[in-house]
């Protein structure tokens, strides 16, 4: 998996985040890692739910914002939290995108509870080709 | 020299406490800036703040100047404390000047008991309204919808829940709007909106938002006249503070309408220095379909904060064992922060309709302005200032100045001014709630880093506040509250 650091001075109020892949698949599934992580303890979460998500945008930094909003939204709907994807990311735009996650539902106190994601917004938001990769820049209203 | 330097330098004093960012400062100013604040406050501003309320200044239809509030801080494409009215013949309507928490908001409930009648029941008080008002990550509500029956709550709002047992009549007099805004369109929300938001009706949510009971301290009341209409009868009454939104459901319906205005602005010709001001015209099919589906959620925001009353009634009147309004738990009032509204302003002598946008702002109507409550219009609308955990909140109401100057507005909170992450460096949760325990607060939180992320320090003074919205008079300081426990999603 990539990499993904919490950035402290781009959002006051709520949370940015830098994710680096070595693929754009690996981007994409680290980026799931990290949304997870700000909205609970993994380890704390009972890993006993498979989904297939498919996904499609006319450009592939909005195939990320979509990857990442159906997590929130999963989250509300179902309460549910997938910090582990396998992820891939295919076409020339439009951009299509099929992943089978792993996560668990939310069940405090046995969940230690992060913050609650609102939405992905589109602040700073880039997604960019880097040597060796992919980085991605995501700013989460928290 | 950074553009934010340049334009930090070009900000010039109007009057004690109101500064202003000429036109010319940056190309595609359409109006200039206006930025309310102590000389203090406006230093610790962080950069955000100019960069965003000099873009807003350059959006379509903008009428007279952007503002920001006493409580500034950077915000998604608005700054949160932003205010904006755009005509609605001719401007633009924006989900970046709503955010996408929407009619996020305040509830003032007064009660009949005091710290004495409450003190010794408080940790088993706190405890009770915990498990009643469910809130962090992945929390559902008690009331249980068809889509149908949420399609109803959307336009009828905190009147379908006094309908259906989750209120009393009165309430409804006291929420902005009445509780319920005209012009919601069910059929505008996106099937996922609807998905997101059935099950959180009654949800109180995470980051700065909570349920809070507090005290009135000796010498906390500054206006007694306008204390005594407001149900304040004096030292040591016992207050409880809401604050909460639409959840997932207005948190779906920003970022739905984001992306779609991200597509259409080019048809309409519209470029924005700032993608999170994505906007189209409030006339324009995709305005109006917004206006509908954003009306929708903040209709919803009201019966949530409406259900939680229902709650907290319930849960005061179990541990008291009295009837709650035998408790006199009354609705003081509800107000709005994040919304864009129709309303009808005076500009250059003639009444305007404008689309006044309130993102991290609150609506403060002065006396004898037909939207203030009957039984408030003689002293002005309510106000409710939060400000931290630790610190307190503070009661307004609205002024004639506030009509004049902001499109009748005020600032909405204390205001960060620090990062949740530095906070967290700062303090332990767990020892922040030992030590705002040894002070007498008694917080229970679904997150301890929540907690700690929430500290008093993180926070702007709210006194400096209330003191610069005093000054500037646009809205005058009633009474202050004092916190003695917390919820915290």
């Amino acid at each position: 998996m990539g990499r993904y650091t919490f950035l402290e001075d781009v959002a006051l109020a709520d949370c940015a985040v830098e994710i680096e892949g070595r693929s754009l698949d690996d981007l994409f599934e680290t980026a799931a890692a990290a949304l997870a992580r700000l909205m609970v303890d993994p380890a704390t979460l009972a890993i006993t739910v498979e989904r297939r998500i498919e996904l499609e945008a006319a450009e592939r930094d909005l195939l990320l914002y979509d990857w990442l909003s159906e997590m929130i939204f999963l989250k509300d709907r179902d309460a549910l939290v997938f910090p582990h994807a396998v992820v891939h990311v295919t076409g020339d735009g439009p951009y299509r995108l099929a992943a089978d996650v792993q996560g668990g539902i939310i069940d405090p106190p046995r969940t230690a509870l992060g913050a609650d994601p609102k939405a992905v917004t589109f602040h700073q938001f880039a997604l960019t080709p880097v040597e060796g990769g992919w980085r991605a820049r995501v700013v989460i209203d928290i | 020299m950074k553009i934010t330097e340049s334009l930090r330098g070009a900000v010039q004093r109007v009057d004690d406490c109101i500064w202003e960012i000429p036109a010319q400062a940056k190309p595609g100013m359409l109006v200039p800036a206006r930025l309310y604040a102590s000389g203090p406050l406006l230093e610790q501003m962080d950069d955000g703040v100019f960069e965003q309320v000099t873009n807003v200044a350059c959006l379509p239809g903008i009428v007279r100047a952007s503002l920001c509030m006493p409580d500034g801080h950077w915000g998604y494409g608005f700054p949160i404390g932003g205010v904006a009215a755009f005509r609605a013949d001719s401007g633009v309507i924006s989900p970046g000047g709503i955010g996408f928490d929407i009619n996020c908001g305040m509830r003032l409930v007064r009660t009949g008991l005091t710290e004495d009648e409450v003190r010794p029941r408080l940790r088993e008080l706190i405890g009770a309204l915990f498990e009643a008002v469910p809130s962090g990550v992945g929390a559902k509500g008690f009331v249980r919808l068809s889509g149908s029956e949420f399609k109803t709550v959307m336009v009828e709002g905190a009147g379908w829940c006094v309908t259906r047992g989750y209120g009393w009549p009165e309430d409804l007099a006291h929420i902005e709007g009445s509780g319920c805004l005209a012009g919601a369109d069910p059929e505008q929300v996106s099937a996922r909106a609807l998905e997101r938001g059935t099950q959180q009706l009654g949800t109180l949510g995470s980051g700065n938002h909570y349920l809070e009971i507090q005290v009135v301290r000796p010498g906390a009341i500054h206006d007694e006249r306008a204390a005594r209409v407001l149900g304040v009868e004096g030292p040591g009454q016992i207050f409880v503070m809401l604050h909460c939104g639409s959840r997932g459901f207005g948190h779906q319906v920003g970022t739905d309408y984001l992306k779609i205005f991200d597509r259409v602005m080019p048809q309409y010709g519209i470029s924005v220095r700032d993608r999170e001001l994505a906007c189209a015209p409030f006339r324009s099919k995709e305005g109006q379909a917004y206006f509908g589906a954003m009306t929708a959620a903040a209709n919803t925001a009201f019966a949530n904060r409406q259900v939680i009353t229902h709650r907290i009634r319930e849960v005061f009147s179990k541990i008291f064992g009295r009837d709650a309004r035998a408790l006199g738990l009354s609705v003081v009032y509800d107000v709005c922060h994040n919304t864009a509204k129709i309303e009808r302003h005076v500009v250059d002598g003639r009444e305007l309709e404008l689309i006044v946008h309130r993102k991290g702002a609150t609506r403060a109507f002065g006396p004898g302005q037909p939207d203030v409550p009957a039984d408030y219009r003689e002293i002005g609308q309510p106000v409710i200032i939060g400000g931290s955990m630790e610190t307190g909140s503070a009661l307004l109401v609205g002024t004639a100045r506030a009509m004049a100057e902001t499109w009748g507005s005020t600032a909405h909170g204390a205001g960060r001014t620090m990062s949740r992450a530095q906070a967290k460096r700062r303090v332990w949760g767990e020892t922040l709630l030992k030590e705002m325990e040894a002070r007498g607060i008694i917080v229970r939180a679904a997150s301890k880093s929540g907690v700690a992320e929430e500290a008093g320090f993180a926070y702007k003074d709210l006194a400096a506040v209330v003191d610069t919205l005093h000054r500037l008079d646009i809205s005058r300081p009633v009474v202050s509250l004092t916190p003695i426990g917390n919820i915290k999603g």
